[in-house]
C-alpha cells in the first residue's frame, strides 16, 4: 500500500496547503509518494523531495501542464495511479475541482474534506456547514480523499532527500482552454494560513469603509476576510470570502467586524482559537461563538482599536 | 441549445441543524426543506440564457425520494419547460447520482448541464465533476459568469486566488457559484402554470445503476461546543484581554 498525493503549485513553488495535505496523507500510510504535474517545475520537484515525509516524487514535465486544467491533470493521474491504495489532495478549489473527476473514472466514492484520519479507511468530516461531524468508513477497495488543509499542521519542508522519478505525460484535452487568471497580489499574509484574520461584513456599508479593516490588518499583520454578504454587496472581491462556500480559516485570532454570523459564515471560522466579535446588534448570532464580544458601533470601535494597539507598541518599546 | 439542470432537495439553509441523539443522522422530520441554494442559481442562469434566445429548452431533473419532486416543480415555476424525477429512496452518494444523470443525459442529449457547485447538506462538491468524467465532457466548476457562444462557453470561475477564465466546448458541464446571478422568485401565475407542466417519473432501479452506498456513516455527532465567551465593555478592555488573557496580540 502506498498513497499518492497530488501537489498543487504554480510551477515555481509548492502551494502551502499541499504541505498540510502531506501531513494528513502520511497519517494514512507512511509510504507517501507525491505526484507533481507541471511545466518546467524542477524547482518544485526539488523542494517536494526535501519534505521529510515524502518518500518519492513522481514528476511529469510537459508544456501542456503550464496551466492547471482538471481534464489534463486527471488523465495524467489515471496513467500512474494504478498501484496506489489512496489518492489524496487538498480540499481547496484546486482539489475540489480535480478529485471527483479522478474518483468517478476509478469508480470510487470520494470522501471529501476530511478533518481527521481515524484509520486508513475511516475519517471524520464536517457536514451541514460544520453543524454535524460524520465518522465515515469507505468500503471501496481504493480511496479518493480530499483534506481540509486547516485541520492538519503543515509538513516540515527541509531535511528530506526523496528520489525524483520523471514519468510520462498523458494526452491533452482539446475541449478546455485556459484563458487567464486574475490573481490579486498582496503583501499581507494569506487568508488560509494567517495567524490573525480580521473580517468585515455588511455592517461596513461600503467598499471604501473596508479601509478601517485594512488599517487594523496592517497593524496586526493580519489577513483580511469578508462575509458573503459583503462580497455579494460588492464591497470586496470573492477571494476574501470566509464561509461554507468560501474559505475555511483557523487562525489564532479571528476578528469579525459588522458580521451578523449567519450559519454559512460560522462554518468558515468557528474553529478559530480566539474569536472576537464587534457588532452593534447585541443579539447578533456571531456573539454566540465569540470569546470576546464588543457591542459597539464599528465606525467608532475600529479607530479606537487601532489607537489602543498603537499604545501597546509604545509600552513595549 | 438544450440545457439540463440538476437540482437537489436539502434542509433549508436557514434551519439550525439538530443531530439525532442515537448518532444516526440529523433531524429531518418537520424541518423546512428547499432547493439547494446554488441549484437555484443554475436554474436562473439557464432561464436567462433561454430568455436571451440562446437556448430552446430547459429540463429540470432531480434524483431522490417522492418529495424531491417539489424542487423540480419550483424549477418549472421559474422557467424550466419540463421535469424529470428519478425516484430513489434512502441515502444516495454523488457517485451514484452522477451515474444516474449520465443515463438521463444519454436519453435527452442536452448541450449543457448546469447544477450547483455543492449541496449544503453533505457538502461533498462532487456530482458535476463526476458527471463530466463519466461523459468525458469538459467541466467548468464554481462559475460566477457564463458567456454563451456558438459552440462554446466562456466561464469565469471563483478560485482561491481570485478569478480564472476558461473556455469549454459544448457539450459541457457547468457547476454554479452563488454569485452567478440573483435567482428570481416564482410569480403566482407561473406557479399555477408550472402545475400543468409535465414531470416524468423514472425509477432509479430501471436505469441499471447500482445506487448502494459505498461509504458507511458510522456516527453523526455534534461538533465540540465552544465554551461561552464574555462581553467586554470597551475597546480598551478588549485589547487588554487579547494581550493579557488570550495572549494573541
Amino acid at each position: 500500500m502506498s498513497v499518492l498525493l497530488i501537489a498543487e503549485h504554480n510551477n515555481k513553488e509548492v502551494k502551502p496547503f499541499t504541505l498540510n495535505a502531506i501531513t494528513a496523507a502520511s497519517q494514512i500510510d507512511q509510504d507517501l509518494h507525491v505526484l507533481l504535474i507541471g511545466s518546467k517545475a524542477d524547482d518544485v520537484a526539488k523542494s517536494l523531495s526535501e519534505v521529510p515525509l515524502v518518500k518519492k516524487v513522481l514528476h511529469i514535465d510537459h508544456e501542456i501542464y503550464e496551466n492547471y486544467i482538471a481534464e489534463n491533470y486527471t488523465a495524467a493521474i489515471l496513467k500512474h495511479a494504478d498501484k496506489y491504495s489512496h489518492i489524496i489532495c487538498s480540499a481547496n478549489t484546486f482539489g475540489k475541482n480535480l478529485m471527483p473527476r479522478v474518483a468517478a473514472l476509478l469508480d470510487i466514492s470520494q470522501v471529501s474534506d476530511i478533518i481527521k484520519v481515524i484509520s486508513p479507511d475511516t475519517f471524520l468530516r464536517p457536514i451541514y456547514a460544520g453543524n454535524a461531524f460524520a465518522t465515515v468508513k469507505s468500503n471501496d477497495e481504493r480511496k479518493c480523499v480530499t483534506i481540509r488543509p486547516t485541520s492538519f499542521e503543515a509538513a516540515e519542508t527541509t531535511g528530506g532527500s526523496a528520489e525524483i522519478e520523471k514519468i510520462d505525460a498523458a494526452d491533452q484535452t482539446e475541449n478546455t482552454k485556459f484563458i487567464n487568471r486574475e490573481e490579486i497580489k498582496s503583501d499581507r499574509p494569506e487568508l488560509g494560513t494567517a495567524r490573525i484574520v480580521i473580517s468585515g461584513g455588511r455592517g461596513l456599508q461600503s467598499g471604501e469603509n473596508f479601509k478601517l479593516i485594512t488599517d487594523v490588518a496592517d497593524k496586526l499583520n493580519a489577513a483580511i476576510g469578508a462575509s458573503r454578504a459583503a462580497v455579494d454587496a460588492g464591497y470586496i472581491t470573492n477571494e476574501y470570502q470566509v464561509g461554507q462556500t468560501g474559505k475555511v480559516v483557523v487562525p489564532d485570532l479571528y476578528i469579525a467586524v459588522g458580521i451578523s454570523g449567519a450559519i454559512q459564515h460560522l462554518a468558515g471560522m468557528k474553529e478559530s482559537k480566539v474569536i472576537v466579535a464587534i457588532n452593534k446588534d447585541g443579539e447578533a448570532p456571531i456573539f454566540s461563538v465569540a470569546d470576546y464580544g464588543l457591542e459597539a458601533d464599528l465606525f467608532e470601535a475600529l479607530p479606537q482599536f487601532l489607537e489602543e494597539l498603537n499604545k501597546l507598541n509604545t509600552i513595549q518599546k | 441549445m438544450k440545457i439540463l439542470v440538476a437540482v437537489k432537495r436539502v434542509i433549508d439553509y436557514n434551519v439550525q441543524i439538530r443531530v439525532k441523539e442515537d448518532g444516526s443522522g440529523v433531524v429531518t422530520d418537520n424541518v423546512k426543506m428547499s432547493t439547494n441554494p446554488p441549484d437555484d442559481n443554475a436554474i436562473e442562469e439557464a432561464v436567462k440564457i433561454k430568455e436571451a434566445g440562446k437556448a430552446t429548452e430547459i429540463i429540470a431533473v432531480t434524483v431522490g425520494e417522492e418529495k424531491a419532486q417539489e424542487t423540480v416543480r419550483k424549477a418549472l415555476a421559474v422557467g424550466a419547460d419540463r421535469g424529470i424525477h428519478v425516484k430513489v429512496d434512502g441515502t444516495i452518494e454523488p457517485l451514484a447520482v452522477s451515474k444516474i444523470l449520465k443515463k438521463i443525459v444519454e436519453k435527452e442529449n442536452p448541450d449543457l448541464v448546469f447544477m450547483g457547485k455543492q449541496a449544503i447538506d453533505d457538502d461533498c462538491n462532487q456530482t458535476g465533476q463526476m458527471l463530466a468524467a463519466h461523459l468525458n465532457w469538459p467541466q467548468a466548476t464554481f462559475a460566477s459568469k457564463i458567456e454563451v457562444n456558438d459552440k462554446s462557453l466562456k466561464v469565469t470561475r471563483e478560485v482561491d486566488e481570485g478569478l480564472e477564465t476558461i473556455e469549454v466546448n459544448a457539450p459541457a458541464i457547468v457547476t454554479c457559484d452563488l454569485r452567478l446571478n440573483e435567482p428570481r422568485y416564482a410569480s403566482l401565475p407561473n406557479i399555477m402554470k408550472a402545475k400543468k407542466k409535465p414531470i416524468e417519473q423514472i425509477n432509479a432501479s430501471d436505469l441499471g445503476v447500482d445506487t448502494n452506498p459505498r461509504i458507511e456513516h458510522i456516527k453523526i455527532e455534534e461538533p465540540p461546543k465552544r465554551k461561552a465567551g464574555i462581553k467586554v465593555a470597551s475597546v480598551e478592555e478588549l485589547v487588554q484581554k487579547l494581550k493579557n488573557e488570550a495572549k494573541v496580540i
